[in-house]
C-alpha cells in the first residue's frame, strides 16, 4: 500500500501528525506497536495526573476540618490506580476514532524501516501474530519517543525497583521509597506516594531539586515537601544498592546509606532509536536522540523526526507542535516557522504545583540581561485564600529596557493553568505595559499575574 | 476625572514647540472649543483649543516656554463635581502625571498621510484628550467627531494601520524606526521582534560604512538608495519640520497625482497700463503688483470655469463653493502658502492689500493655521526671478496651479505687423484625474483673456 505519509508511532507527536497530515488531504498510515496515544496518554501525562488529583482531594479531606467540614478519610489503592487505568483507556479509545474520522489507516504493529533511501520509502509492518506487510511512502515521521533511562543493576524488576511504568500499577502502598532524580517525574510520583503516607526519600545528584526551575521557586518547593514529610537529599549520587528480599538499599557518595521498601528511578529518559532499522538510513544519531532541523527533517531526505526521540524538551506539547510544522513543512508550507522551544511553558503537578516559561533570573542575569523582577504571594490573593491555598508564589521577570517578559515562574495551586497567559503575552510579544492594560476578573488567581507585574515596576497594589 | 492637557501636535512632524502665552489662568471655567493657549513652531503661531470643558486647577507649563516636547501635560482640568484642591494636590502627589504617557511610538507612521482639507493638524497620535490647534472651519466638524477621528476618514481615506506587536514598536521607538517600511514575518505580516533586531543590525553596519546620517535613513525608505564608499564629504544639516512637510507633500503629490501642464502667452500691455493707471491714483493707499492682478484673474476665471474649481478624492469629487487661492510665498526657512479667501468677491485692492498683509505675516513667522490652511487653487510666481516658464508641483489635494513667469518683451505679430509687446507666460499645471484637457484650455485661456483685456478685472 502506498501512502504520502507514514508515521511511526501514535503518541501525542505522531497522532497529531497523521490527522494534521490528513487534514491537508495526504494519505497517511500510522503504525502504532503498542497504544495509541503513547506513553502520554497511557504511561505518563494523563494517568499521573489523575492519580495526583485522588492525592490532592485525600489532601483536602485531610484538612477537612480548616474548611468546617467532617469526614473520615480513607483510600483504596487498587481503586485509585483502577480509576487512573480507566480514563488512560477511555482517551485511547478516543484517538482511535479520531484517527480513524481522519481516514488515517492504523497498522498495529512493530515498523522497521527497509530502503529508505529514494523517493519512494519502505516500512515494513509486523503484527502481533508475525504477520508481516509492507508498506510505501514518500515522507516517513519517527515519533517514536522515549522511555526511562535505567541505571546499570537496577533495571526495574516491578516489585522494589520500578520506573514510572510500575509505579503506575502499583497494587499496595509502599511504607517507603527512594525517588531517583527530582525532576518533573520524581517530585510528582513523590508527592502522590507521600500524600497517602509512605515514606519518601528523594536522592537528587544536582545542589538543587528540580534544577531546571528558578532557583527562588525550587527553593520554595524544597521547603514545602519537607514540610510535607518528604526528606531530600542533594547533590549527592549513589555509589552502590543492594537488593534485599523485601528492600533495597543504596549507598551514597558519602558513605550514608538509605534503605525503603520500593526505589523509582526517575534519573532522565533516553529517545526510543533502536529496533525499527534507523541504522540502515542516513539519520544521524546523537545521544540516543535523533537530529534535525528546524523543520524536523533528518539527514536523510523525506525522514522526519518528532517528539521526544528528536530532543528536549521532553514534553507532550512540544511533541504537538512539532508534528504540525513538521507535516505543514512537508505540505509545501513557505510560511511556517521553526519551534521556538525558548517559548515552551513547563508543567509539574506536584504539591504545590510548579510552572514556568522563559529564562530563570539566574539565566537572564547570565546573558546580560538588565532586568526587573516582580514577585506575588498566593497569601495576598482574595482566591487563593478562598481556596484555601495561602501557599506559593508568582515571579515575573522581564528586560528593564524593553520590556520584554523574558521569564515567569510559579509555585502555588493551580499554576499549570495560569503559565499560559504568559505563553500568550510571550508569543503576541507584549510588553509589561499590555499587562498592566489588561483587565483581570476579581476573584480568580489570575489576578496574582496582574500583580506580579505590576510589582516588577514597582506598583503593585496588594503588597 | 481630572483631564490633563497635553502639548498637541500641529503638524506630522512637530516635536516641540514653543508655548508662548495662556489666555486662562487657574480656576477658569473653560469651553470645548474655547482658544487656551497659542503655540508658536518654526512655521506659525496657532491657537489651542479646548476639547473638555472644566476649571483650570492648574497650568503645569508657564507661558513663554520654549521647545515643549509634544505630549507633555501643560495644564490640568479639574472637571464637573471635583474640587480644584483636590485636582491639584493629586497633580503633585503623582510624578507620573508629569511624565509624557506610555510611549506612542510610531506616531508619524499611524498618521494619515494625505487629508482632506491640506490641513495639517489631522493627527492620530493627538490622545483624545489632547486640544485641537484650532485652524479653519473644518476644526468644528473634527471636533464633534473628537479628537480620535480624523475628518481624513470622513472623506474615505483611511489611514493604513501598521500591525506590529508592542515588543517590535518598543524596540524600534529609541531608534525612530518607521516601522511602515520593514516587512513584518509574523502572522499576516505582523512586524515581530525579530524583524526589528534584524532592521537594527543592518543600520549599525551601514553607519559603519559611511557617517551620513542623511544615507543611513535611506535603507528605512522604500528608496533602495545604497550608501556608497565613494560618497564625496559633506555635512548634514538637520531637517526642519517645514522642510520634511514640503518634501513629504510634494513627494505624495508627484507621486499620485497625473499632471498636465499647458502654458499660453499672455500680452500684459494693457494690463501694465491700467496698474500704472491704479498706482498713479492711489494716494499711498495701495500698490498693486503684477501678481495681484493675476490672482483677481484667476479668481474671475474660475467663477468662468466652476468645473476646474474640483479636487479628487477617493470616494468623492470635491467641487468647492469659494474660491481661496494659495499663493506661494518664499521664507527663510522654505515655503508657505498663504491664502487669500473669496479671492472672486474681493476686489484687486483688496487683494492687493489682504496679500501684503499675509506675506508680512509669513516673512515674520505669524501666519495661524486659518491662514495657511486650505485653498481651492494655488498660483506660484517665479517672474521676479526672471523665469520665463516653469512647470510646477501641484499642492494637493487642489487639482490647480498656475506657474507664472517673467513679463518679458517679446517681438509679437499684431495685424499683420511685428512689433513688440511685454509677454507673460502662464502655465497651468492640472491634475488630470478631475480636470480634463479642454476644461484646463478654457481655464487657462480665461485668464489669458482676462489680464489681456484688464476691464474684465473689475466684473
Amino acid at each position: 500500500m502506498n501512502f504520502d505519509v507514514i508515521v511511526i508511532g501514535a503518541g501525542p507527536g505522531g497522532y497529531v501528525a497523521a490527522i494534521r497530515a490528513a487534514q491537508l488531504k495526504m494519505r497517511v498510515a500510522v503504525v502504532e506497536r503498542q497504544h495509541l496515544g503513547g506513553i502520554c496518554l497511557n504511561w505518563g501525562c494523563i494517568p499521573t495526573k489523575a492519580l495526583l488529583r485522588s492525592a490532592e482531594v485525600y489532601r483536602t479531606m485531610s484538612n477537612a476540618k480548616s474548611y468546617g467540614l467532617q469526614c473520615t478519610k480513607g483510600f483504596d489503592i487498587k481503586a485509585i490506580i483502577k480509576r487512573s487505568r480507566t480514563i488512560s483507556s477511555s482517551l485511547n479509545k478516543g484517538i482511535s476514532h479520531l484517527l480513524k474520522k481522519n481516514n488515517v489507516t492504523i497498522f498495529e504493529g512493530a515498523a522497521s524501516l527497509s530502503d529508505t533511501a529514494g523517493d519512494v520509502k519502505r516500512v515494513f509492518v509486523e503484527d502481533k501474530n508475525k504477520k508481516k506487510s509492507v508498506i510505501t511512502a514518500k515522507n516517513i515521521i519517527v515519533a517514536t519517543g522515549a522511555r526511562a533511562r535505567i541505571l546499570p543493576g537496577l533495571e526495574p524488576d516491578g516489585t522494589h525497583v520500578w520506573s514510572y511504568r510500575e509505579a503506575l500499577s502499583v497494587d499496595r502502598l509502599p511504607d517507603s521509597l527512594i525517588v531517583l532524580g527530582s525532576g518533573a517525574i520524581g517530585v510528582e510520583f513523590a508527592s502522590f506516594f507521600s500524600a497517602f503516607g509512605c515514606k519518601v526519600t528523594i536522592i537528587e545528584k544536582q545542589g538543587t531539586i528540580l534544577p531546571h526551575e528558578d532557583g527562588e521557586i525550587s527553593a520554595l518547593a524544597h521547603k514545602s515537601f519537607k514540610r510535607q514529610g518528604i526528606h531530600i537529599i542533594t547533590g549527592s549520587g549513589i555509589k552502590s544498592f543492594k537488593r534485599e528480599t523485601k528492600r533495597i538499599e543504596v549507598t551514597l557518595d558519602s558513605g550514608e546509606r538509605h534503605g525503603a521498601n520500593c526505589l523509582l528511578l526517575a534519573v532522565g529518559i533516553r529517545g526510543n532509536v533502536e529496533g525499527f532499522g534507523l541504522e540502515n538510513t542516513s539519520v544521524k544519531v546523537h545521544n540516543t536522540h535523533i537530529e534535525t532541523d528546524g523543520f524536523c527533517e533528518t539527514d536523510a531526505r523525506g525522514i522526519y523526526a518528532i517528539g521526544d526521540v528528536a530532543g528536549p524538551p521532553w514534553l507532550a506539547h512540544k511533541a504537538e507542535h512539532e508534528a504540525v510544522i513538521c507535516v505543514e513543512h512537508i505540505a509545501g508550507n513557505q510560511q511556517g516557522k521553526p519551534l521556538n522551544t525558548k517559548n515552551i511553558a513547563s508543567c509539574t503537578y506536584c504539591h504545590p504545583q510548579i510552572a514556568s516559561i522563559g529564562l530563570t533570573e539566574a539565566q537572564a542575569v547570565k546573558v546580560g540581561r538588565k532586568i526587573r523582577v516582580g514577585r506575588f504571594p498566593f497569601m495576598a490573593n482574595g482566591k487563593a485564600l478562598a481556596l484555601g491555598e495561602r501557599e506559593g508564589l508568582l515571579k515575573t521577570i522581564f528586560d528593564a529596557n524593553t520590556g520584554e517578559i523574558l521569564g515567569a515562574h510559579m509555585i502555588g495551586a493551580e499554576v499549570t493553568e495560569l503559565i499560559a497567559q504568559f505563553s500568550i503575552a510571550r508569543t503576541l510579544e507584549a510588553t509589561e505595559q499590555e499587562i498592566m492594560h489588561t483587565v483581570f476578573p476579581h476573584p480568580t488567581l489570575s489576578e496574582m499575574t496582574y500583580e506580579s507585574v505590576l510589582d516588577a515596576f514597582g506598583r503593585a497594589i496588594h503588597i | 476625572m481630572a483631564v490633563t492637557i497635553l502639548m498637541p501636535a500641529l503638524s506630522p512632524t512637530m516635536k516641540e514647540g514653543k508655548l508662548s502665552r495662556w489666555l486662562v489662568k487657574d480656576g477658569d471655567s473653560i469651553e470645548p472649543g474655547q482658544v487656551i493657549a497659542e503655540i508658536e513652531t518654526d512655521k506659525a503661531t496657532m491657537e489651542v483649543e479646548a476639547v473638555e470643558e472644566g476649571v483650570v486647577a492648574a497650568i503645569l507649563v508657564p507661558a513663554d516656554t520654549d521647545n515643549v516636547k509634544i505630549q507633555t501635560p501643560i495644564a490640568i482640568l479639574a472637571t464637573e463635581g471635583e474640587s480644584l484642591k483636590d485636582v491639584r494636590d493629586k497633580s503633585r502627589a503623582t510624578p507620573e502625571n508629569k511624565e509624557p504617557p506610555a510611549p506612542s511610538s510610531n506616531v508619524a507612521e499611524d498618521s494619515a498621510v494625505t487629508d482632506s482639507g491640506g490641513e495639517e493638524q489631522s493627527l492620530d497620535h493627538s490622545p483624545p484628550l489632547a486640544p485641537i490647534p484650532r485652524s479653519n472651519k473644518n476644526t468644528s466638524r473634527a471636533r464633534e467627531s473628537g479628537a480620535k477621528e480624523r475628518s481624513a476618514t470622513e472623506e474615505g481615506v483611511l489611514p493604513s494601520r501598521i500591525f506590529a506587536s508592542p515588543l517590535a514598536r518598543r524596540l524600534a521607538a529609541p531608534h525612530s524606526l518607521d516601522l511602515s517600511v520593514i516587512k513584518g514575518s509574523g502572522p499576516r505580516g505582523r512586524v515581530v521582534k525579530v524583524d526589528v533586531e534584524r532592521v537594527l543590525q543592518v543600520k549599525s553596519q551601514v553607519k559603519t560604512l559611511s557617517t551620513s546620517t542623511a544615507s543611513i535613513d535611506a535603507v528605512d525608505k522604500k528608496i533602495p538608495y545604497r550608501p556608497t564608499p565613494f560618497e564625496p564629504a559633506f555635512e548634514s544639516v538637520a531637517i526642519t519640520s517645514m522642510r520634511r512637510v514640503v518634501a513629504d507633500r510634494l513627494t505624495l503629490s508627484k507621486q499620485t497625482i497625473p499632471h498636465f501642464y499647458l502654458s499660453v502667452d499672455v500680452d500684459l500691455d494693457r494690463s501694465l497700463s491700467a496698474r500704472k493707471y491704479l498706482n498713479a491714483r492711489s494716494d499711498d493707499a495701495y500698490k498693486i503688483s503684477v501678481n495681484d492682478m493675476v490672482l483677481r484673474a484667476v479668481a474671475v476665471a474660475l467663477r468662468q470655469v466652476p468645473e476646474a474649481n474640483v479636487a479628487w478624492s477617493e470616494s468623492a469629487i470635491k467641487v468647492y463653493k469659494t474660491v481661496d487661492i494659495a499663493v506661494a510665498v518664499a521664507i527663510k526657512s522654505g515655503l508657505i502658502t498663504p491664502i487669500i479667501r473669496d479671492a472672486d468677491h474681493k476686489s484687486l485692492i483688496e487683494i492687493s492689500n489682504e496679500m501684503k498683509h499675509l506675506i508680512a505675516k509669513a516673512r515674520s513667522g505669524k501666519l495661524t493655521l486659518q491662514d495657511y490652511q486650505g485653498g481651492t487653487v494655488s498660483v506660484s510666481n517665479l517672474g521676479m526671478f526672471g523665469i520665463k516658464q516653469f512647470n510646477a508641483i501641484i499642492n494637493p489635494p487642489q487639482a490647480c496651479l498656475f506657474a507664472v513667469g517673467a513679463g518679458v518683451d517679446t517681438p509679437v505679430v499684431k495685424k499683420g505687423k511685428v512689433t513688440t509687446a511685454t509677454v507673460m507666460q502662464v502655465t497651468l499645471c492640472a491634475d488630470h484625474r478631475v480636470i480634463d484637457g479642454a476644461v484646463a484650455a478654457q481655464l487657462v485661456s480665461s485668464v489669458k483673456n482676462i489680464l489681456e483685456e484688464p476691464i474684465a478685472l473689475t466684473v
